[in-house]
């Protein structure tokens, strides 16, 4: 069995977020990348199946060469090796392209990835990668086991989930509690060095979406603290003057 | 050549969320100079569906097979697909639920769509189309140029708010070829609860955290979820403790919210947790640590006894 997982190399999540050059671009100075949080369970997952089943585990990543880093530490979790298509991962569509056509060449039984990405929270990237490739997509799965060539999942649904079934390959974005977090360790660490991460350039030019230019939210007013012995007045103010209940 | 709005049902019913993107996609079909019609997938009464002119659609097109009572993103999205072909849409809009992620993002797949999701406001045509979007789970907005031919626009809930009118919509039934590929997964079972507001679509949330200590002492934050009509939501750590359902988990993990109110009771408020909640209209933090984080984000802040504090609320809520 092979598994591809398609991981984004995203901002901590403390990071504060500041733009440079006029708003138009991140400013990543001292800005540390992680893998993106929902992908470290896609990536979690596919580890313990792969002891489980001894599937092969492919990373990857649609990222300029700053994403290494990350790729490196997917490899080190217990991935085999890695593909990362140099381009800067602009619109969701185009991100789409370069895995379908990565999993046109070679025929993955699962193609895993996080449920959405931490900077654009899309959460799109799944499904076209299943429309371009013809197979099904399911999202967010919160458990994934197999049986056999059929994939017995769990699914969030508003409110509580689906239990579903569907016959591999399958597109899969990923979420909490599908598998515990792994942390690389030393031997990981030692191993990833040396294990293949093969560099390819992208397919199409299409850029369906492009951002002119970002904004912070402007900051919120002063808190108006009311004293605990006087907490029904909270419920006044929020009936008269936020005018809310 | 008319706006298409995706509408969703819950139980036969349009969702709250489908009416402001009906009133959303009316408003930038009033801004293109054309018609906003409405595709409903899965069963609900004509009387229901016409409501949608309420909202400025001026008609609505049902795809009632019963294969499309399951609630289903692949083939919902074959709907679509169809009727935008159909309607001539090159502005399809919807807004953002677990479902229709599932379906616009297939929808996005067949039609070689641009798309924005957590989309805040109406478009701006001045120059293209561009939209602006709430990024990095709320720290940031973009402002998105759609240059494909086909634009999807996924609203975030309360993007508008709805002007209601008495007008009603014909409702038209449509029957699209559906494909075997399209029903490919199978739903074996679905646990839901039922009576309860569903949090992402609530204005209303009260939310609590580790500082209630365990999952037997929800009473008081339930008590006064159920006089304000509210949903109840948690911080990640009582999920991960299954305190609560996961479902109920808002943070940079869990839901994205943007009610009209999010009460945060016991939770200090680390930035990931600010980052699921942080779009709100108006928070109030409830926390006996007056120098926990959450007050600096917050509109109105008590510290105090969430054990003492909520029961009081509650009392007040009730004397409205």
């Amino acid at each position: 069995m092979k598994i591809l997982v398609c991981v984004t190399s995203v901002p901590d999540t403390t990071t504060k977020i500041t733009f440079t050059d006029n708003n138009t671009k991140l400013n990543k100075a001292g800005v540390t990348f992680i893998t993106g949080p929902y992908d470290d369970y896609a990536l979690a997952r596919a580890v313990e199946l792969k002891e489980k089943t001894g599937a092969s585990v492919t990373v990857l990543n649609v990222g300029e060469a700053d994403a290494e880093p990350v790729i490196r530490k997917c490899l080190a979790i217990g991935a085999d090796d890695a593909i990362r298509v140099n381009a800067e991962p602009t619109d969701a569509y185009f991100v789409a392209e370069q895995i379908a056509a990565i999993a046109k060449e070679t025929t993955y039984d699962l193609i895993l990835m996080g449920r959405e990405s931490i900077d654009y929270n899309g959460g799109q990237v799944h499904g076209i990668v299943g429309e371009m490739l013809g197979i099904p997509s399911i999202s967010p799965v919160m458990v994934l086991d197999l049986d056999g060539d059929t994939a017995q999942i769990t699914r969030e649904i508003e409110g509580g989930k689906e239990e579903l079934a569907a016959k591999l390959p399958l597109v899969l974005g990923c979420q909490e509690p599908i598998a515990e977090w792994k942390i690389p360790n030393m031997r990981g660490i030692m191993t990833a060095r040396t294990k293949p991460l093969n560099v390819v350039e992208p397919v199409g030019t299409d850029k369906l979406t492009t951002v002119a230019s970002y904004e912070l939210p402007a900051p919120r007013g002063a808190v108006k603290m009311i004293k605990a012995e006087e907490a029904e007045t909270l419920i006044q103010l929020l009936h008269t003057e936020a005018k809310v209940i | 050549m008319s706006v298409l709005i995706f509408a969703e049902l819950d139980e036969g019913k349009l969702k709250k969320s489908s009416q402001e993107a009906i009133f959303y996609g009316a408003k930038v079909a009033d801004m293109l100079g054309t018609s906003a019609t409405a595709i409903v997938a899965g069963a609900a009464d004509d009387s229901e569906l016409a409501t949608a002119g309420r909202y400025g659609a001026t008609k609505v097109l049902h795809a009632s097979d019963s294969k499309l009572n399951e609630p289903n993103g692949m083939a919902y999205a074959t709907v679509v697909a169809a009727a935008a072909q159909q309607e001539g849409s090159k502005v399809i809009v919807l807004a953002k639920s677990s479902l229709a992620d599932a379906m616009t993002a297939r929808l996005a797949g067949k039609l070689k769509a641009g798309l924005a999701a957590n989309v805040i406001e109406l478009p701006d045509l001045s120059n293209g189309f561009r939209v602006k979007s709430s990024i990095y789970t709320g720290k940031a907005f973009a402002y998105n140029d759609l240059k494909a031919d086909v634009k999807i626009v996924a609203i975030r809930k309360n993007t508008v708010t709805p002007e209601e009118t008495e007008a009603t919509a014909p409702v038209e039934k449509f029957a699209p070829a559906l494909n075997d590929g399209d029903f490919a997964i199978s739903v074996k079972s679905t646990e839901k609860s039922s009576g309860d507001i569903l949090l992402p679509e609530a204005d209303l949330v009260v939310s609590a955290g580790r500082g209630l200590k365990g999952p037997e002492n929800w009473g008081p934050v339930e008590d006064l979820a159920k006089a304000l009509h509210a949903a109840t939501a948690c911080s990640k750590p009582v999920s991960d403790l299954d305190w609560r359902p996961h479902s109920e988990h808002v943070g940079q993990t869990g839901l994205k919210i943007s009610p009209n109110l999010y009460i945060a009771c016991g939770i200090s408020g680390a930035i990931q947790h600010l980052a699921g909640v942080n779009s709100s209209k108006v928070i109030v933090v409830i926390n006996k640590d007056p120098d926990a984080p959450f007050f600096k984000s917050a509109d109105y802040g008590i510290v105090g006894d969430v054990f003492d504090v909520l029961p009081r609320l509650t009392k007040a809520v009730q004397a409205l």
